[in-house]
């Protein structure tokens, strides 16, 4: 029972799409939190637009609505729910805006709802600027000199009285979109310009630099009667400067005195208090290196990527602490999770080190400017823990997946000194690995590394340490003792193999027979002081006693997915929560192994024992040698697992699901396509190769376009469509590292209707939960396309013929859980582009939109239940009778000099859905959702390549008849002039003072439609239109396709009613009240 | 090369890690939980001849500054620790740790799963344990450990001599401490809030005390039971209802026992920097810093003049009382806080206003 009376339905917002700067840890306190408020009897009302994550589960919200995060939305929902309350302070920056919006508009006044937890003062009074400042002022806490402004000369007026460098932060914006360092006038406008479009209110803030100070964050809750505490404080690797989702984090402080540690401990409490928050907040500050004083950087307050940090490194749930606070609750009468017998009401002590390290997209967006600043640019994170900092942070690097496994990048062997030094100077993702370079070799010693970084002195002293272990394994012989030193220093078998040069085998076999082994250690959020009941561990080499209570009951671990990146996302830890349900419900204990914070999954209440340890073959072969195990499921982590699959099976683990080989034969190209020759699929033609000379010679066999990739890759990693051998050539020596090992394949590029199908089989038969169809005609990467379940266009022919593609290949390969594959449709002919025996992108939307459970059946099949046996046919699920629309969500404001056009490789970070039974409507609640900035009226500026001019006339005259106007360069207007359409003529990129970018700047294009011209170059007329209209808030359409839908949402805007709102289990239950 | 050394506990059980300087200790093992402040609980006269584990793994990375001291010096009879920083970095520092626990001649085993340690005492409660060279034998063991814990710590750690710190106001309330092996956090809190103190040792008798003519008396925090000095409880009885009088943590139980009420030993204490206590007057929680062994016992305040003010939230421990008629009040738990939060720092408020009553 809610300790608030008059709470009976509550309301909660989850903070939509994944982007940069809002990932998964929303989905993580959201879902934490609904459960939180079930337990106490409440009905709980959920919003969000992105269905994959665990929080659109229709168990874990009464009422779950998948509709864009609008206040025209959230209004209607109100409307019919009517709840008591709502929560909005636990789904991110969204959340908490769409929160004050509602409350503006007096929404919450007209439905009676009552704001839950932090109230809308406190809420303003930490994010608007001006009101914080006087706020800290009166509290007497410092914060920089700073101003607000709404126009460039007032910033560089003041910038001018303070002096620079100063730093630039709009107002009521996540991740510090559009913020950043100006060391100059010219920098400042430029930033101030961008931060002005960016911010909610067009404000930014300009202020004292104190980059090269400590990072300090606490975490700190409090409750309605006044009672604080810190849960956790934070210390930055980086020092000020970078933003703190960009830097290395270590938890707790390590360079603080106790004196330091409670002068921002007190000071956040005071801050808390003065706020009036109840719940969660996290306080930053600024502290002086070298004295007492500090700044207050930024308060944010609500739950926050650092709360889910929080709450993963000490095991204190705070976004469920901060929903009972919400209803009602005091600290002191809410239990402890992890004891079971102390309060909520405590300060979390550490007996460990926890190192989060930032995963970020760089891999895929190699054109991407790496500096690193105020503007957040990752995509997700890694954590780990350990006795000592040292081990932390190699488990970290190890949990990155960015091919490397300690503190070096191969590429570096090669750089001369004077560019290891010259780099340390370089503030980006690379950084650290610079200055391990740089301390291996000796280029620089820590002072000097300390005066150019600014990095903490004692943290260099650790990297030395690790170092200085690696100098010592390339001069002395492997002993035993060394070996130790090697392990206490964090050096995983493999990266001690890489420097004596000896076999991964030899050094494990070695490592073993000396009883050199990793003990488990508990997170208890209390440093043992009591009795916990948390399965919570974390290994490490530098104990001597074993926590973990190894049981004897059937047991199978789960491997999760690892970080948040670009083409593995949020929808895999999904799958990874939903197989170790399945096994609790099978009456088996699910262990999952896992190293991200952000995750569900990584909820110690979600499996029978959580292992928080980097997913690589030495780290895992530990827990399973401890463990024992029947065996492991590795289907449902995404690559990330996948690719573990060999080595675990190699070392005699038990790999349920799909076997290794047949994963191998899917994977392998001439392994497929002996599978495709012998199931009689067609595929369009397509060669492997491995040297330079073979591609070309076999693109020019296939026929350009082709489209190129390296084989074993996830989110179509360097993938791309190349027009002719000039293209070829710059692809192989930019993009990939062909080797006989890396295969890279050349396909013929079909342009046609992409088709994707998930399936679970049991190798018989097979059950397909439904068919999607993408908007965007093959090409665009699926992850970046539109899909529509159930198909809208296809024929009865093509349905069939893909229901048996599937049962033949799903036989074929043995498969026993989840495929998935794409088709390309073209002239009704259906081929194949590939399959991949596991879970993927589309199951959380799939399973939600077709209420089959697709994981729960996969991991019973995995372990050896049969399609029939568990009350199914082979077959298409007969489809539902409402539409479902995936929409791709981008970062691409977070990114500069990203190009944003659309193509084989993938560039979203998340999704939203738009469900309904209107398939205009539904597509409209996927495009409002995903945040396009669609205009109902103004001008279209066409730019397109000469291969799309017909077809653009259509649209334009289209455009033109639902009373767009339409803009184009001179070419093009003529075109469309020649049709009788009125068509202004616009100046080229830097022709005329009033050229594209100007009118794009000046808001009189409203909508861009432009498609590639020619190249992947970064620096053409096109790629600065499509930047310039990301900069300015401008929707751009790089695909006909997805214009065309977008005109479909235009007229059907015309004439219906666009807001109209139902629950998932009304959709799924079979809707009662039809639109 | 470094010398490998283990810590044995009485119960057989055995840690082991690496030995600093070859020195051997015996004590009571206690653990503290805090994951700063290790030279401030390394020089807290209370635990006078006990051996001080630490739950935090790294120790020692900020180094040593002697505004941090509590005391004139260390008063443990052994330090265990995980990792001993070997580059300390703060621009607070003047020395490193190893250097200090050298000068200092404390014995020191680290790199020791003292997670393991914890979990130990936790469950079978405090006991005694040595720290020894690894190779060291049966007898030597044996002889460690048959070392009796010496029971007069408060004598060992109080001042020798009284003194006094002047206030800067002429009229400034004068208070007498009685040192019973006071941190001086509690002496710079007191005088921060305008006291000028007179520091006299545990020994003193109350008529001395009162000769002084104090304005209020502080009982201060010290080592051991409190049961092993009832001469000093002799002369608090004295003391009480002649002046306000407040105590902290020993000065707490010595106050409870002057008043009749009992004291026992806990399994294994409260110490660290984040044990919660409920404010019963006001209902609210405050986070508190604590170093102690012995509780007062709750059923023993039966009809005694003595009201419980603050508990423990995690155990519902004692952790503060007043008088119902007398200007006296007490707390088990450390309002000065270093190490800790300063939570509790209206403490010393409250005990200001009492001065300022009397006057």
């Amino acid at each position: 029972m809610p300790k608030k009376k008059n709470l009976n339905k509550v309301m909660v917002i989850g903070s939509g799409p994944i982007i940069i700067g809002q990932a998964a840890e929303f989905d993580y306190a959201g879902s934490q939190a609904c459960r939180a408020l079930k337990e106490e009897g409440l009905e709980v009302v959920l919003v969000n637009s992105n269905p994959a994550t665990i929080m659109t589960d229709t168990h874990i919200a009464d009422r779950v609505y998948i509709e864009p995060l609008t206040v025209d939305f959230c209004e209607a929902i109100i409307e019919k729910e009517r709840p008591d309350g709502l929560l909005a302070t636990l789904g991110g920056q969204a959340g908490l805006n769409l929160a004050v919006q509602l409350a503006e508009k007096g929404v919450l006044e007209k439905y009676h709802v009552e704001l839950l937890g932090t109230p809308l003062k406190a809420i303003e009074r930490a994010e608007d600027r001006e009101l914080f400042k006087e706020t800290m002022q009166k509290l007497g806490e410092p914060i920089p000199e700073s101003t607000i402004v709404e126009d460039v000369p007032s910033a560089v007026a003041f910038a001018n009285e303070i002096g620079y460098p100063v730093i630039v932060r709009p107002a009521y914006t996540m991740g510090g979109t559009g913020g950043g360092i100006a060391e100059n006038e010219e920098e400042l406008i430029e930033i101030v310009i961008k931060g002005l479009n960016y911010s909610m209110i067009g404000q930014v803030l300009i202020e004292r630099s104190v980059a090269g100070w400590k990072e300090i964050e606490y975490e700190v809750m409090r409750d309605g009667n006044d009672n604080c505490i810190t849960v956790c404080n934070m210390e930055n690797f980086d020092p000020v400067g970078v933003h703190t989702g960009d830097s290395i984090v270590v938890a707790p402080s390590q360079t603080l005195t106790d004196h330091e540690y409670q002068m921002l401990r007190s000071a956040s409490l005071r801050i808390i208090r003065e706020l009036g928050i109840e719940g969660g907040c996290n306080a930053q500050y600024a502290l002086d290196p070298n004295s007492n004083r500090y700044y207050v950087i930024e308060v944010n307050p609500r739950v926050s990527r650092s709360s889910a940090l929080a709450s993963k490194a000490t095991g204190y749930p705070i976004a469920k602490v901060s929903a009972k606070i919400a209803i009602g609750y005091m600290l002191d009468e809410i239990t402890n999770a992890v004891t079971q017998k102390t309060k909520a009401c405590f300060e979390p002590t550490l007996d460990y080190c926890v190192v989060k390290f930032p995963r970020w997209p760089f891999d895929k967006f190699v054109y991407a400017d790496r500096t690193l600043g105020t503007q957040m640019k990752a995509t997700g994170e890694v954590m780990s823990i350990d006795r000592n900092f040292e081990g932390a942070l190699l488990k970290a690097v190890r949990s990155l997946e960015i091919g490397v496994h300690r503190l070096h990048m191969e590429k570096m062997d090669e750089w001369p000194d004077e560019r290891v030094k010259k780099n340390l100077a370089r503030i980006n993702d690379e950084r650290i690995f610079v200055i391990a370079e740089a301390l291996r070799r000796g280029v620089a010693d820590i002072d000097t590394i300390h005066d150019i970084t600014k990095i903490d002195k004692w943290f260099l002293h650790k990297i030395k340490n690790i170092t200085d272990v690696e100098l010592r394994l390339t001069q002395e012989s492997l002993t035993p003792r060394l070996l130790v030193a090697a392990k206490d220093v964090g050096l995983a078998d493999r990266s001690i193999a890489e420097i004596t040069g000896k076999t991964l085998d030899e050094v494990r076999t070695m490592r073993i027979s000396d009883g050199i082994l990793p003990r488990y250690k508990m997170v208890d959020t209390c440093a043992a002081e009591f009795e916990a009941a948390t399965p919570y561990y974390y290994s490490t080499f530098h104990a001597q006693e074993d926590e973990v209570k190894v049981s004897k009951a059937r047991k199978v671990i789960v491997l999760g997915s690892g970080p948040i990146r670009i083409g593995q996302g949020v929808e895999f830890d999904y799958c990874s929560v939903h197989s170790v349900w399945a096994l609790r419900e099978m009456g088996i204990e699910a262990i999952i192994i896992n190293n991200n914070p952000e995750t569900v999954s990584t909820d110690f209440d979600i499996s029978d024992r959580l292992y928080f340890e980097p997913l690589t073959t030495e780290d895992v072969l530990n827990i399973i040698d401890k463990e024992k195990p029947e065996g492991v499921i590795v289907q449902f982590g995404g690559q990330t697992a996948i690719n573990l699959a060999a080595s675990l099976q190699k070392a005699g683990v038990k790999v349920f699901g799909t076997s290794v080989d047949d994963i191998d034969r899917a994977e392998d190209r001439e392994r497929f396509d002996e599978v495709l020759t012998q199931t009689h699929i067609p595929r369009p033609r397509g060669i492997s190769v491995t040297n330079l000379q073979d591609a070309i010679d076999g693109a020019a066999d296939i026929g350009y376009p082709v489209m190129v990739r390296p084989s074993y890759v996830l989110g179509g990693r360097a993938m791309e469509i190349v027009y002719n051998e000039a293209e070829l050539r710059d692809y192989m020596s930019r993009a990939v590292k062909v080797t006989p090992d890396h295969p890279v394949l050349v396909d013929r590029y079909m342009e046609g209707t992409e088709v994707e199908v998930d399936g679970i089989s049991d190798g018989v038969d097979v059950i397909i939960p439904g068919i999607m169809e993408h908007v965007e005609r093959a090409g665009v990467h699926s992850g970046d396309s539109i899909a529509v379940y159930p198909p809208q266009t296809l024929s009865s022919k093509v349905i069939y013929t893909i229901i048996d593609y599937t049962k033949r290949l799903a036989v074929a390969l043995h498969v026993k859980g989840l495929l998935n594959i794409q088709f390309v449709v073209v002239n009704d002919e259906v081929y194949i582009i590939e399959v991949n025996p596991r879970s993927s992108r589309t199951v959380p939307f799939l399973s939600k939109v077709t209420d089959v459970k697709m994981v729960n059946l996969a991991t019973r099949i995995a372990l050896g239940a049969t399609v029939k046996e568990l009350g199914y046919h082979s077959g298409l699920v007969p489809p539902k009778p409402y539409v479902a629309v995936k929409a791709p969500v981008f970062s691409f404001a977070k990114m500069t000099d990203v190009d944003i056009a659309l193509g084989p490789e993938m560039k979203s970070t998340g999704e939203v859905m738009g469900i309904d039974y209107h398939y205009a409507r539904a597509l409209y609640k996927a495009i409002i959702g995903s945040g396009m900035n669609v205009p109902t009226k103004g001008c279209i500026l066409f730019t397109v390549a000469d291969k799309d001019k017909d077809e653009m006339k259509q649209l334009a005259k289209a455009f033109s008849d639902i009373g767009f106007e339409i803009c184009a360069t001179e070419g093009t207007a003529k075109t469309i002039q020649a049709m009788g359409i009125d068509a202004e003529i616009v100046g080229k990129v830097h022709e005329r003072s009033t050229d594209i970018i100007q009118m794009i700047k000046s808001g009189k294009i409203n909508m861009v439609i432009n498609t590639l011209t020619q190249g992947k170059h970064s620096m053409n007329d096109g790629f600065k239109i499509r930047r310039a209209t990301v900069e300015h808030g401008v929707a751009c359409l790089t695909s006909l396709d997805t214009a065309w839908e977008v005109l479909r949402v235009l007229s059907f805007m015309r004439d219906r009613r666009l807001v109209y709102s139902l629950a998932l289990q009304d959709y799924v239950g079979g809707g009662d009240d039809l639109a | 090369m470094t010398l490998k050394g283990k810590l044995i506990l009485e119960d057989g059980s055995v840690f082991y890690g690496d030995l600093l300087n070859n020195m051997k200790a015996t004590g009571e093992v206690v653990f503290n939980t805090s994951m700063v402040g290790y030279q401030e609980s390394l020089t807290d006269p209370s635990y006078c001849r006990q051996i001080l584990t630490l739950t935090y793994p790294l120790v020692g990375n900020y180094g040593i500054a002697d505004i941090f001291m509590q005391s004139r010096k260390s008063f443990v009879n052994g330090f265990v620790i995980g990792e001993l920083c070997a580059h300390g970095s703060n621009w607070h520092y003047e020395t490193g740790l190893s250097d200090f626990l050298t000068k200092q001649g404390v014995p020191c085993l680290y790199n020791v799963d003292t997670r393991a340690v914890t979990r130990r005492i936790r469950n079978s409660g405090t006991m005694k344990g040595i720290i020894v060279a690894e190779d060291v034998t049966k007898a030597e063991i044996d002889e460690l450990f048959a070392v009796p814990i010496k029971k007069d710590v408060v004598m060992e750690v109080t001042t020798p001599e009284p003194y006094t710190i002047e206030a800067e106001n002429e009229d400034a309330p004068f208070v007498v401490a009685m040192d019973f092996g006071v941190k001086r956090n509690i002496l710079k809190s007191l005088h921060e809030k305008g006291c000028k103190l007179t520091v006299v040792p545990a020994g003193t008798k109350a008529e001395d005390v009162l000769s002084l003519q104090p304005d209020g008396i502080f009982l201060s925090n010290g080592p051991g039971d409190p049961a092993d000095v009832p001469d000093i409880v002799e002369e608090i009885k004295k003391l009480i209802g002649k002046k306000p009088i407040f105590g902290i943590c020993l000065g707490h139980q010595l106050i409870a026992r002057a008043l009749g009420a009992k004291t026992y030993k806990l399994k294994f204490g409260h110490r660290g920097t984040n044990q919660p206590v409920k404010n019963l007057r006001t209902g609210r929680v405050q986070i508190s810093s604590q170093n102690h062994g012995y509780a007062v016992d709750a059923d023993s305040l039966a009809g005694l003049p003595l009201e419980v003010t603050h508990i423990n939230v995690n155990d519902g421990t004692i952790e503060g009382m007043r008088h119902t008629s007398l200007p006296l009040f007490s707390v088990q738990y450390h309002p000065e806080a270093a190490p800790g939060p300063d939570d509790n720092m209206y403490l010393f408020d409250e005990f200001w206003s009492m001065l300022k009553k009397g006057e």
